[in-house]
């Protein structure tokens, strides 16, 4: 009886809170706009019976997700959410590996210390670590006016409101879930591995391409994959850097649904970003599976 | 003790410099005079002074406090509860969706989380409100706390609840007097990341809040969209603060416990 309840209590919350209101997405997504409350048709009419339900399913059909097909900005955003997702992963992995590694060869009774700064920032407020790089890129901001006092630059550059400033929004939020991988795996290498690997004529830096490296591919792997699925649904980083021109379909969903009020369209972009998302997600879990069963 | 090569310090440093330095800029700047948040006029307390007399500001504070607690709570609640039954509990009927439901809302993007839950709320006719927050923030919180807590069940030995079972204990004092005090740490953790993920989120609250409810988030959001405020970066500097205090009083009591078992262990 009560592991009954012990079961029942958390499984009935995550179905009426996680599962129904996901189905009521794709339902919505089925629907039409329309100039009622709630702004959609048809609704599910249960007090007609079998015929009601007939009714109502009858009356679902495709035509966001046509439309979606038709207006260029749904695919140009879902493009540009997969570029902006790629390169910004490969941008973070290139600033973390340095970091994680200098971590994992640093004196042991530095690591603990370390490792609370780099996850520090983490439970500091995302927002705030966004809102602190629009001071910083802006046209007078701090880097434009360090530019030019050393004379680099005589003209402020345009970085906010641009795609760069949202790559470096995303590298800078995301870096501790990629430097967080790569140093559990890197701190696990054994040290005397790339002795050996040195011993027997390997350069240092051949040393590190032929068995660092791949040693720490499930790190890599792992961090890009933390990464990159959060990435393609940002919505905070595009709307307070990347201005009007830079377009991430979690900001069009969001636009979408608040300023457009098109439920039904907002609902098929939001099934769409989960289809892409779903092979991602796939093929992350099967490697976290792979690898706990290479540890066990 | 091994030295640090050249190349390791430095991407050491510029690593944690890139971390750390936009939060000090941040910091520095709310005691600027100036309006102006990029123009250095003179050292002032003033922004703090103003955010003090902000009435809207304070409401939304308190609004997210109370979310905060009351969903991090029942998150804990809930989530330890899920973890139980998934390492302990055997088979039952659909566990691959249970797991499946645990483990989804982690990656799942906030605009879909948040669009569903909206949706839900208008569809059983639900007044947004501190309520609805609270329901979303419990919902995406509890699979946090069923992730961490689950990997602590996982590793500990099965065979000191077995021992009190053996024991005449039931399966309730067992886990009580047992299981819990072992995986309290965890426990802890767990509530602390479901705290700070709810004071911190501003996609899914966005959707899930009315007119009559703002959380902090969503006003801080609001104000910066239009441009840098010196009062939102006395804000800022007064919320991470707050978290480094925090933080390293977390680690530093962790720190000591183990330090103190690991004492207690080599006594005996």
């Amino acid at each position: 009886m009560k592991r009954a309840a012990l079961i029942l209590l958390p499984y009935s919350w995550l179905i009426a809170l996680f599962l129904v209101p996901f189905l009521i997405v794709i339902k919505i997504s089925l629907s039409d706009i329309a100039l009622a409350i709630p702004p959609y048709t048809p609704n599910l009419d249960l007090s007609a019976g079998w015929q009601g339900i007939k009714d109502f399913v009858s009356q679902l059909d495709f035509d966001n997700f046509k439309f979606l097909t038709t207006d260029d900005l749904y695919w140009k955003a879902y493009l540009s959410s997969l570029k902006i997702a790629s390169i910004s992963t490969f941008a973070a992995l290139c600033v973390a590996y340095p970091l994680a590694y200098g971590m994992a060869r640093a004196p042991d009774e530095w690591r603990p210390t370390l490792m609370m700064l780099v996850i520090l920032p983490f439970w500091s407020s995302f927002l705030i670590r966004v809102y602190s790089w629009k001071a910083i890129l802006a046209n007078e901001g701090l880097l434009n006016q360090l530019l030019i006092a050393i004379r680099v630059i005589d003209e402020p550059l345009q970085i906010l409101n641009t795609p760069t400033a949202v790559y470096i929004g995303i590298v800078y939020t995301y870096l501790p879930f990629m430097v967080l991988p790569l140093y559990s795996a890197l701190e696990k290498l054994d040290a005397s591995l790339l002795e050996a690997a040195e011993d027997l004529g390997c350069t240092r830096f051949q040393a590190f391409w032929l068995v660092t490296f791949p040693l720490s591919r499930n790190g890599i792997i792992a961090g890009c994959f933390l990464v990159f699925i959060p990435v393609m649904g940002e919505f905070v980083i595009p709307a307070l850097l990347g201005g009007s021109q830079t377009l991430m379909i979690g900001k069009v969903l969001w636009e979408e649904f608040f300023s457009n009020r098109d439920w039904p369209v907002a609902s098929a972009v939001a099934v769409i970003l989960l289809l892409l998302l779903v092979i991602p997600i796939v093929l992350f879990q099967r490697n976290e599976e792979k690898q706990r069963e290479a540890e066990g | 003790m091994r030295r640090l090569s050249w190349f390791n310090a430095t991407s050491l440093t510029i690593g944690f410099a890139f971390l750390y330095l936009p939060m000090v800029i941040l910091v520095i700047y709310s005691f600027n005079e100036s309006k102006l948040v990029t123009v250095w006029a003179g050292f002032s307390t003033k922004w703090y002074g103003e955010l003090f007399r902000n009435e809207a500001f304070l409401d939304a504070a308190w609004v997210t406090l109370r979310v905060a607690l009351i969903s991090s709570t029942l998150a804990t609640v809930l989530g330890t509860a899920a973890a139980y039954v998934l390492v302990r509990g055997g088979k039952f009927f659909g566990k691959t969706l249970f797991s499946g439901m645990i483990y989804a809302p982690l990656v799942m993007p906030d605009v879909i989380l948040g669009l569903s839950l909206l949706l839900l709320f208008i569809a059983v006719g639900l007044d947004r409100g501190m309520l609805t927050i609270i329901l979303a923030h419990t919902t995406f919180s509890m699979c946090y706390v069923a992730v961490v807590v689950s990997s602590r069940l996982v590793s500990f030995d099965r065979s000191l609840e077995e021992a009190a079972l053996d024991l005449g204990c039931t399966a309730w004092d067992a886990f009580r007097s047992v299981t819990l005090p072992i995986i309290a740490p965890a426990v802890i953790s767990g509530w602390l990341l479901g705290f700070t993920l709810s004071l911190d989120d501003l996609v899914i609250a966005s959707f899930a809040s009315g007119p009559s409810s703002t959380t902090l988030p969503i006003k801080i959001f609001s104000a910066v969209r239009l441009g840098v405020s010196p009062e939102i970066n006395a804000l800022s500097s007064i919320l991470i603060g707050f978290v480094t205090i925090g933080v390293i009083t977390f680690s530093i009591t962790t720190k000591r416990a183990v330090v103190r078992r690991r004492r207690e262990e080599n006594a005996t």
